[in-house]
């Protein structure tokens, strides 16, 4: 496999993968991520896996930019010890509509559909997560049907809810956090996607498959309470 | 303990970072002038990475109820202790009850208050920084407001310090200017922009706009555009990323920056110039000089020697007021 580095500043190389987003690109970087989980050379930091990039931050006390692109083409060159398992598929239940997914109506318009087609669309699919990024855990996937698609707003809404469930182009993800943001808002899910509280703070990871469930508000309700019980 | 009268502007408590969990979307956070945090920790006698107050543009009034001693290092905002002006870049010794206070910003913008042992925050995601937008680290996820006490760790108090209130010996002081000129590399979508453009980021100044904050300062100049539209993939930015969206006014990327990017990246600062730029206010201008990635890391690694050398040197001292 031929991977191409570059740097990003004095304590950061990029690993180009490939140069377009599919299936087989994602468990290549899969691999490389497992491959610095379990062999980490001594002078990594960090690193942040993408869409078609994975990022390795470094201590350049440790080692020059030379040093870290030949260790890293030496590593890549190897299989990683365990492969992982088939992927996980988590389940994230969605109160569509209403107060929770106020762009809904829009989204469906849009698309010359009812908003019950549209939660039927979105609730029917199942998704690959491509990448974690912008936000903590925030899940960037793949597969949703474009029937559902709607563009961004015009303008960003200054605070979007924390997990709301939103599409934006023919992407949907869910808000980690409250943060502003331009995504349509078609639910929200009871699920925390972020938290801080556990070693890995980000209930999904990439390379996992998610599928969105229809529940109602009361169902939403009581599931809130559980996680409140559950952190307690 | 530390008794917060008045917050200031935006007072948090900050480290080096949050390392090992960006790969889950997690910023790295941290203090946006990394070279005054360590020095005023080594000042203090603590460890580089202890916890120190991020203290922005307008002070707060912080009264201390223990005797220990202190450093203020980064931007000069005119400290005082009861009325009195104490100096940058050195240890100060101060007693239960007084209050230091600050005035007009001299130079910079954000001044590193250390505290001997260190402030007693808890770890979150193996750091003390706090996260704003999350909630979480730091004291209670947020910033300082009048009321709060922030505990210290313990730490043995120094007896002769307690005799002088400063001393004479202090570190050199970074030189911050209010227009410096930022070194920087090309970033990795260099390339995509127009001859003009490429020229222009390393020949004309650019402004520190309104808009600006620990997540990234806006610019405003002549836009910077790229030879021909196209849509990029995002990948992950770094701290000192300089990040051009549309509208061509570009961005750079700091402390609270999120993980990934999807706007075309021009430049990218050199490591040891962040402190530069981060202590920057609007209306500040700044210009780029173009480096390369070993002169970067050369200069990155003559830093590192230098803060070891300060290192050493304050040891001595600390020895000496015994």
């Amino acid at each position: 496999m031929d991977y191409s580095f570059s740097s990003l500043g004095d304590q950061a190389i990029v690993i180009d993968v490939a140069i377009e987003i599919n299936e087989e690109v994602q468990k290549r970087i899969r691999k490389i991520s497992l491959l610095l989980e379990q062999q980490a050379p001594e002078w990594m930091v960090e690193y942040i896996p993408a869409f078609t990039t994975v990022s390795v931050f470094y201590n350049p006390l440790q080692a020059d930019y030379q040093t870290v692109e030949s260790d890293l083409r030496e590593l890549l060159m190897q299989a990683p010890k365990e492969i992982e398992a088939a992927p996980r598929t988590i389940e994230i239940p969605v109160c569509y509509g209403g107060k929770f997914g106020p762009d809904l109506e829009f989204v469906a318009k849009h698309n010359g559909l009812t908003a019950q087609e549209v939660v039927q669309i979105h609730s029917s699919g199942t998704y690959s997560v491509y990448m974690i990024g912008f936000a903590p855990g925030f899940p960037f996937v793949g597969g949703m049907s474009e029937r559902i698609a709607a563009p961004r707003r015009d303008s960003p809404r200054l605070s979007i809810p924390e997990r709301s469930v939103g599409i934006a182009g023919i992407q949907t993800g869910v808000y980690p956090i409250a943060t502003p943001g331009g995504w349509q808002l078609i639910g929200r899910t009871p699920l925390r996607l972020f938290r801080p509280e556990k070693d890995v703070p980000s209930l999904l990871r990439a390379g996992d498959q998610i599928i969105f469930r229809e529940i109602t508000e009361s169902d939403y309700q009581a599931w809130q309470e559980d996680e409140h019980a559950e952190d307690h | 303990m530390l008794k917060i009268i008045k917050s200031g502007m935006q007072t948090t408590v900050q480290d080096l970072g949050r390392y090992g969990f960006q790969k889950y979307g997690v910023i790295a956070s941290g203090v946006m002038d990394p070279f005054a945090h360590r020095i005023a920790n080594l000042l203090a006698g603590n460890e580089e990475n202890a916890a120190t107050l991020e203290i922005t543009l307008v002070g707060p009034v912080i009264q201390f109820s223990e005797d220990t001693c202190i450093a203020l290092c980064g931007g000069n905002l005119s400290p005082k202790i009861n009325d009195q002006e104490v100096g940058m870049w050195r240890t100060i010794a101060v007693q239960k009850g007084d209050t230091l206070t600050f005035g007009s910003p001299r130079n910079g913008c954000r001044s590193y208050l250390a505290v001997s042992g260190g402030l007693a925050v808890p770890e979150v995601m193996s750091t003390r920084s706090t996260y704003l937008r999350a909630g979480i680290g730091g004291f209670q996820g947020r910033a300082l407001k009048a009321g709060d006490e922030i505990g210290l760790n313990p730490f043995p108090v120094d007896r002769t310090a307690a005799l002088i209130r400063e001393m004479d010996w202090l570190v050199p002081p970074l030189h911050y200017s209010d227009s410096p000129v930022i070194r920087m590399m090309e970033g990795r979508q260099f390339h995509l922009f127009n001859e003009f453009s490429k020229q222009h980021i390393f020949t004309e100044p650019f402004s520190v706009s309104s808009h600006s904050d620990r997540m990234g300062y806006r610019l405003e100049g002549s836009p910077l555009l790229l030879e021909k539209s196209s849509e990029m993939i995002s990948e992950a930015v770094a701290f000192g990323s300089i990040q051009v969206p549309s509208d061509g006014n570009p961005i750079v990327l700091l402390a609270d920056r999120q993980t990934t990017g999807g706007y075309p990246k021009i430049g990218q600062i050199a490591s040891v110039d962040l402190p530069l730029i981060s202590q920057l206010k609007p209306g500040d201008q700044l210009s780029f000089r173009k480096i390369s990635l070993e002169e970067s890391q050369a200069l990155y690694i003559g830093q590192e020697q230098q803060i070891q050398q300060i290192k050493a040197g304050i040891q001595l001292k600390r020895e000496e007021w015994k």
